[in-house]
């Protein structure tokens, strides 16, 4: 009797697992992505991070220095500028993530023998980027065909900014706004959608007068509220328990949340569109969560990734948005300097709410 | 422009097929303004795939609908604040409470906010929640669900109401209920569409089409189809009904055959010379006993009548 009562459950799951087509996906999917993420697109070993360089000395040897760095592979040096204070700028707005100063007395350093030869000013925020700094920094002066030798481990001296004590929680909670807003927004929003379905609400309201664009619009904007008060909660507590700063202005940083909020809403929204089920909605989410934990630069850093990885990164919303978020909360940008990952978001928007507006069927069949 | 309106509904050859189910077959229908008109059918019939073709939710297949003298098709957003829709499922919002529910279908309809108040007041009445009026719908009883349903659909004085299976999960007293509102609100000039599978409540509609299949099997006054039967019905009084109904329902001239507890009702076609003969000797070749009377056709006969002749070439 058993066996029979036991088989027969375990057909009956099998049978509807094989008509739960988004369900059936997942179990091939998701496995198939993780292996693609952690064993492709994410490597460990950063490499080509952007980096600009302040060549005050201009000689022969600080060129040879330059071209040193660049042979590494960790450094992407791309650009060249006059001053420190140039390098500085651009590691605020998020051009680079390391500059590198080279003195006027470069050579007379060299030679020295007890002073670092240069600076290393680099993005404090990001934990990779300050130990692979480390390693660069002890990275030997070559002459002509001898390495001088250096009684102390450093040739350059490293010089964080915006993280200068290394608080891990600096650097995590800027990042974690961004994971928090995306899980709780898009779950909301595709669930919402879904649940009206599923309760049969949905064929009432396709039956009066209100207009797609109104339903989708209305469920979108009180969760953007919501979304607000949890950005709130998440600076007021980083701020009080970890003492996390907001450099630049909270107008800016609630600007820009607002933006994203929207964006993955209008997310959400899409994959109500394709989720059937309130269960379907959830496994959706999940999928979208773990590329943006990954690629989003909040666990590694984004420059550091390979190409293909960096391009699904760039799609994601929460790619901007950390970039934002850091930008202001730990080196003072201001959200004009940011502008182009605004006007990413929002690009993200318009696609994701067209779709979903397109895709929602006002009939049945 | 709608008074000279006659129907409020009229549809010619519409048809819908899912993949190669055909769930509504070359439906042709006039439904008159302000009377309550029946769709008639067993579950699968069609009823609410005809229902939502009309409302635009589906597309049809084939055919064409015209609703209150609009197109379906091109107008669907135009009728959609002149109709009131109610879904076989309760689909309100059982989290919210009754007047919550009634305030959330009034902002959707527009209805003007200074007259809300008193709209919703006087469907609260209406209605009977005046004791209920801050429960949440979700706790309501089903007859009561449907109360709700039906104030919310008429909220907006529509002048056409489409009911799929309205009744369905209430008891016979609110079902009586249920459909005095439905009479008050035909007399005041709303085109009621109903479809149900309950005998009595067809009897009720001024009109009816039954459906069995997709096809319409049958239209017409609920008395004017019962005299048109096109059968003569028998009530046989048998000591052993179980015996007495295995031996008829062999007999080739015999369409149908009903237990009814100890009775049992035979439909013979019109066309027989002398029905209540071919009974009794049927009966009397079996060595079976039993008192046959001619009766006056029900809309189960009419039912059963039309049914038959429809799906025969399946069975």
């Amino acid at each position: 009797m058993m066996p029979i009562r036991l088989i027969a459950i375990m057909r009956k799951e099998l049978l509807q697992l094989r008509r739960d087509r988004i369900s059936l996906g997942m179990i091939v999917g998701l496995p198939v992505m993780q292996l693609m993420l952690f064993g492709y697109a994410i490597n460990m070993d950063v490499r080509n991070l952007g980096a600009a360089v302040a060549d005050q000395a201009n000689t022969h040897m600080s060129r040879q220095f330059i071209a040193d760095l660049a042979q590494t592979q960790v450094l992407s040096i791309t650009r060249s500028v006059a001053t420190p204070e140039q390098l500085e700028e651009m590691l605020r707005t998020g051009q680079i993530s390391v500059g590198v100063h080279i003195p006027a007395d470069f050579d007379r350093r060299v030679v020295d023998r007890t002073r670092t030869v240069a600076h290393l000013l680099i993005d404090g925020a990001d934990p990779t980027i300050v130990s692979v700094a480390g390693q660069l920094a002890s990275m030997p002066v070559r002459f002509d065909s001898g390495s001088y030798n250096r009684p102390s481990a450093r040739t350059m001296e490293i010089r964080p900014f915006y993280n200068p004590e290394r608080r891990t929680a600096v650097n995590v909670v800027p990042g974690l706004i961004g994971v928090i807003l995306t899980l709780t927004m898009l779950m909301f929003t595709a669930v919402a959608i879904v649940r009206e379905r599923e309760h049969g609400n949905l064929e009432l309201l396709i039956n009066t007068p209100v207009s797609t664009t109104q339903l989708m619009v209305g469920k979108v904007i009180p969760y953007i509220v919501i979304g607000l008060i949890q950005l709130a909660l998440i600076v007021g507590i980083g701020r009080i328990l970890f003492d996390v700063p907001v450099r630049g202005s909270l107008f800016g940083l609630y600007a820009g949340a607002a933006v994203f909020i929207a964006a993955n809403l209008s997310l959400g929204l899409f994959l109500s569109t394709v989720a059937r089920t309130q269960f379907q909605a959830m496994q959706l989410t999940f999928f979208l969560l773990l590329p943006s934990i990954l690629l989003s630069g909040f666990v590694f850093p984004f420059d550091g990734m390979p190409k293909a990885a960096q391009i699904l990164g760039e799609i994601l919303p929460i790619t901007h948005f950390i970039r934002i978020t850091r930008g202001i909360m730990l080196r003072g940008a201001s959200i004009f300097e940011l502008g182009n990952e605004v006007l990413m978001l929002l690009l993200f928007t318009l696609v994701a709410l067209t779709a979903a507006v397109m895709r929602f069927s006002r009939r049945l069949d | 422009m709608n008074e000279n309106v006659e129907f409020a509904i009229r549809a010619r050859g519409l048809t819908k097929a899912f993949g190669s189910l055909v769930a509504v077959n070359h439906l042709d229908l006039d439904v008159p303004r302000a009377k309550i008109y029946g769709f008639l059918g067993p579950n699968g019939s069609g009823k609410t795939t005809a229902i939502r073709m009309l409302c635009g939710l589906l597309k049809p297949t084939e055919g064409s609908a015209e609703v209150l003298g609009l197109q379906v098709e091109e107008a669907a957003n135009d009728l959609k604040p002149r109709i009131g829709y109610m879904t076989q499922k309760f689909s309100l919002y059982g989290d919210l409470t009754v007047v919550e529910n009634l305030r959330f279908i009034a902002d959707i309809y527009a209805w003007p906010r200074k007259h809300q108040k008193s709209r919703i007041d006087e469907l609260v009445a209406e209605y009977g929640f005046t004791k209920r009026r801050d429960q949440l719908a979700g706790t309501l009883s089903g007859g009561q669900k449907q109360r709700l349903a039906l104030a919310c659909a008429v909220l907006h004085k529509p002048e056409l109401l489409l009911l799929d299976e309205p009744t369905s999960a209430v008891d016979p007293r609110n079902r009586r209920d249920f459909w005095a509102k439905l009479f008050e609100l035909a007399e005041n000039g709303t085109t009621i569409l109903v479809s149900t599978h309950y005998m009595d409540e067809a009897e009720r509609c001024h009109r009816l089409a039954i459906l069995d299949n997709g096809n319409k099997v049958a239209d017409g006054e609920p008395a004017q189809l019962q005299s048109s039967i096109g059968m003569t019905v028998l009530e046989v009084n048998a000591d052993n009904p179980g015996n007495a109904q295995k031996a008829l329902s062999k007999h080739p001239d015999i369409v149908s055959v009903t237990q009814l507890g100890i009775r049992l009702r035979i439909l013979v076609a019109d066309d027989h010379e002398d029905p209540q003969q071919l009974v009794r000797s049927c009966l009397k070749e079996h060595g079976l006993q039993a008192e046959v009377h001619i009766i006056a056709p029900s809309l189960e006969d009419v039912f059963v009548a039309s049914t038959r002749a429809s799906s025969g070439s399946d069975q």
